[in-house]
C-alpha cells in the first residue's frame, strides 16, 4: 500500500465524520466500513475523468447499499468531481448530496439507490449495457450484508452468471452487523462465499476488507476475471464504524447514528492519529 | 388481429430502426406475443426468468445506459407486485422504461383471482411520473405505439392481448395526452377506458331509444388525465358515468372524479365493486363483477336522474 493511499483513506475518513458530524446524524457505521473500498476503487482503479463525468466507455460504480452516499460523495470530492465544501450541505434541504445516493441530483453517481436489492439488479443491468456496447466499460457495485438478505439480490445474482456479465464485479461489506443485531442473529447469510460461488460467481474472499493492498489485490484479480464468463463477488471482511474507536464499540447501534460535536472532534483527532 | 400481435408487430418495427429498443420477459414472451422476436432479435430481447422485481431493476439500469427497455409481464405481476421497483428504480431515477401488463382485470379469465388485476391503476396512479395507458382497439395502439416510444419517461400499457372490435377509423390520429371523443351527446358524459369503450358505445345506442343521449369519450391515457377535456364533457351534459374494468377505487373512476371535485355534476361508476376477481370465462366475469351493458345502462339512467 502506497503512503498515498493511507493519506487519501485517512482524508476520505475525516470527510465522511465532518459532513455526517456537521449534520449531527447519519449512517456513520456502514459508511466508515467502506472507505478504503472507495479510495482503492476510486484512485487506483477506476477508468474515470473527473472532469468529464460523463465520458463514455468510463467504468461505473453502482452504491446498492445507498446509505452510504457520504462515503461515495467523500470520495469523489477528493477525486476532483465537486468542491469538498459541498459536503457540508449533506442532507441539508434543497441539496445535491441527499442520505441516499441520486444519479439525478450528484455528479458522479451513476445510480439511484436506497431500496435495498434493486441497485444491484441496476448495476447487472448496466452491465449488461455496457457488454452490449461493447465499450470496454467495468461495472462495479457495492452491497451490504444485510441487503444480501433482498431476495432481489439473488436474483439479480442468478441473471448475471446466467449471462456471462464478467464485466461486472461485486463487493458485499461483510461488516456482519445490521439495524436490529448482528447478521447472524437476524437472518445468518452465511456461508456466503459458497452461496455466491453455488450461483456460478468467482469468489474472492479478502480477510482485511479495511486494508487497501488486500481490496486492491483483490480488485487486481478480478479484473482479470474478464473473459472468464463469470461476474465476481469480492467479500470484504469490514469492521462496521472502522477507523473510530466509539463508534465501533457502538456496534449495531452505529448503523444510524447521532454525532455530537465532541464526539465528532474525538473522532477527527483518533483518525488523525492525534 | 389480437392487440398483443399489433404489439409485437410494433415492436418489430421499433427494433428494427433502433437498436437500443429492447424487450425484457419474466417468462412470459409466449403469453406476451413476443416470443418470435427472440429469434430475429437476440441482441434486444432478454429473459430474466420468473424474477419480476430484477426485470424492472435491470430495465432501469439499461435505461441509464441509453437503452429504450420495455418489460412485460401479466398485469399484476408487472404492477403491484413490482411497485417499489417501478417507483424507484424507474420513475424515481427518471429511467425511460415501459411497463407492459397484459391480461388486465377479468380478461385474465382462466387464470383466476390470482392474476386479475383490480388494482394495477390505482397501484400506478399513486407513483408520480408515471403515464398509464389502455388502448380501447388496435388501431389506438398501433397509432399510441411510436408515440409512447418516443415519450422519454414511464409508460405503463395495460394490454388486453385478444382481438377487440375496431372502435377507431383507419386514419385515426393520437395524442398521448387528448382524450378521444367516440360519440357526441348532450344528456351524459360517459367516461370509459380500454375494451369497455365498445360496450359503452353499445349501451350509448340502447340509451338513445329512451331519449338519453350520451357522449362517450374514450380516456385512453389515464394517468395524467385530460382533465380540460372531462371537465368540459361534464360541464356540457351535467352527469357523468365513468366505465372500467377495474375497481372503481383507484382508477379511472378516481381520477374523474378528482378531476371534478371543484365541479356540481353528479358522477356515476360502473366498474369492479372493490373485490377481487375469480375464475370463468369472459361472459360469466362479466355478468359476476357486474361489467356488463345492461348494467352501464341502468347507472346511465341513475346519472341522469340525479342532475
Amino acid at each position: 500500500m502506497s503512503c498515498d493511499m493511507k493519506q487519501i483513506c485517512k482524508d476520505i475518513r475525516s470527510d465522511v465524520v465532518s459532513c455526517i458530524g456537521h449534520l449531527g446524524v447519519g449512517h456513520i457505521g456502514g459508511c466508515l466500513s467502506v472507505v478504503e473500498l472507495l479510495g482503492v476503487l476510486y484512485f487506483e482503479h477506476m477508468n474515470i475523468d473527473p472532469k468529464n463525468p460523463k465520458m463514455a466507455g468510463r467504468d461505473r460504480f453502482v452504491c446498492s447499499k445507498g446509505h452510504a452516499g457520504p462515503t461515495v460523495y467523500s470520495t469523489l470530492a477528493k477525486r476532483g468531481y465537486f468542491d469538498r465544501e459541498l459536503l457540508f450541505t449533506l442532507n441539508q434541504g434543497g441539496t445535491s448530496l441527499p442520505s441516499h445516493c441520486d444519479m439525478n441530483l450528484t455528479t458522479g453517481i451513476d445510480m439511484t439507490t436506497g431500496s435495498l436489492g434493486q441497485g444491484f439488479s441496476c448495476a447487472v443491468g448496466v452491465a449488461l449495457g455496457a457488454k452490449l456496447e461493447d465499450d470496454g466499460a467495468r461495472v462495479f457495485a457495492l452491497i451490504g450484508d444485510g441487503e444480501s438478505q433482498e431476495g432481489q439480490i439473488w436474483e439479480a445474482a442468478m441473471f448475471a452468471a446466467a449471462k456471462k456479465l464478467d464485466n461486472l464485479i461485486a463487493f458485499t461489506d461483510y461488516n456482519k452487523l445490521q439495524i436490529d443485531g448482528t447478521v447472524a442473529e437476524v437472518n445468518d447469510i452465511a456461508p456466503l462465499g459458497d452461496k455466491w460461488a453455488a450461483f456460478g460467481w468467482n469468489v474472492i474472499d479478502v480477510e482485511n476488507g479495511n486494508d487497501c493492498a488486500q481490496i486492491s489485490e483483490a480488485i487486481t484479480k478480478a479484473k482479470a476475471n474478464l473473459g472468464s464468463g463469470k461476474p465476481t463477488m469480492v467479500i470484504l471482511n469490514t469492521v462496521k464504524g472502522c477507523g473510530v474507536s466509539f463508534i465501533e464499540a457502538m456496534g449495531a447501534g452505529n448503523h444510524n447514528s447521532p454525532l455530537s460535536a465532541e464526539q465528532t472532534a474525538a473522532a477527527l483527532a483518533e483518525i488523525r492519529g492525534e | 388481429m389480437e392487440m398483443r400481435a399489433v404489439y409485437a408487430e410494433c415492436l418489430a418495427e421499433m427494433m428494427e430502426k433502433d437498436r437500443h429498443v429492447c424487450v425484457l420477459d419474466a417468462d412470459l414472451a409466449k403469453a406476451s406475443g413476443t416470443l418470435a422476436l427472440y429469434k430475429k432479435f437476440p441482441k434486444q430481447m432478454f429473459d430474466c426468468g420468473v424474477a419480476e422485481q430484477n426485470m424492472a431493476s435491470i430495465a432501469a439500469g439499461l435505461s441509464s445506459y441509453g437503452f429504450k427497455p420495455y418489460i412485460e409481464s401479466f398485469t399484476p405481476f408487472a404492477t403491484r407486485r413490482i411497485c417499489d421497483q417501478i417507483a424507484i428504480s424507474i420513475s424515481y431515477a427518471k429511467q425511460n422504461v415501459k411497463v407492459v401488463g397484459t391480461d388486465p382485470g377479468i380478461s385474465a379469465e382462466l387464470n383466476g383471482g390470482t392474476h386479475m388485476s383490480m388494482e394495477d391503476i390505482g397501484v400506478l396512479r399513486s407513483i408520480p411520473g408515471v403515464v398509464i395507458f389502455e388502448p380501447a382497439d388496435a388501431v389506438q395502439l398501433r397509432a399510441a405505439m411510436p408515440v409512447i416510444n418516443d415519450y422519454n419517461g414511464c409508460v405503463y400499457i395495460r394490454l388486453y392481448r385478444k382481438e377487440l372490435p375496431d372502435i377507431f377509423p383507419a386514419d385515426y390520429k393520437f395524442d398521448l395526452f387528448k382524450a378521444d371523443t367516440v360519440r357526441e351527446g348532450k344528456d351524459l358524459s360517459i367516461f370509459v377506458s380500454g375494451f369497455m369503450t365498445a360496450d359503452a358505445l353499445e349501451a350509448a345506442k340502447l340509451l338513445e331509444s329512451e331519449g338519453i343521449n350520451c357522449e362517450v369519450i374514450n380516456i385512453h391515457t389515464i394517468k395524467p388525465i385530460d382533465k380540460e377535456a372531462v371537465i368540459a364533457s361534464a360541464r356540457k351534459t351535467g352527469a357523468v358515468l365513468t366505465v372500467e374494468n377495474h375497481n372503481v377505487i383507484g382508477g379511472l373512476h378516481s381520477a374523474v372524479v378528482e378531476a371534478l371535485a371543484e365541479e356540481k355534476i353528479p358522477v356515476c361508476a360502473l366498474g369492479v365493486e372493490d373485490r377481487f376477481g375469480e375464475v370463468g370465462k369472459m361472459p360469466y366475469l362479466r355478468e359476476a363483477l357486474g361489467l356488463t351493458v345492461e348494467n352501464i345502462v341502468a347507472k346511465a339512467r341513475k346519472a341522469v336522474s340525479l342532475k
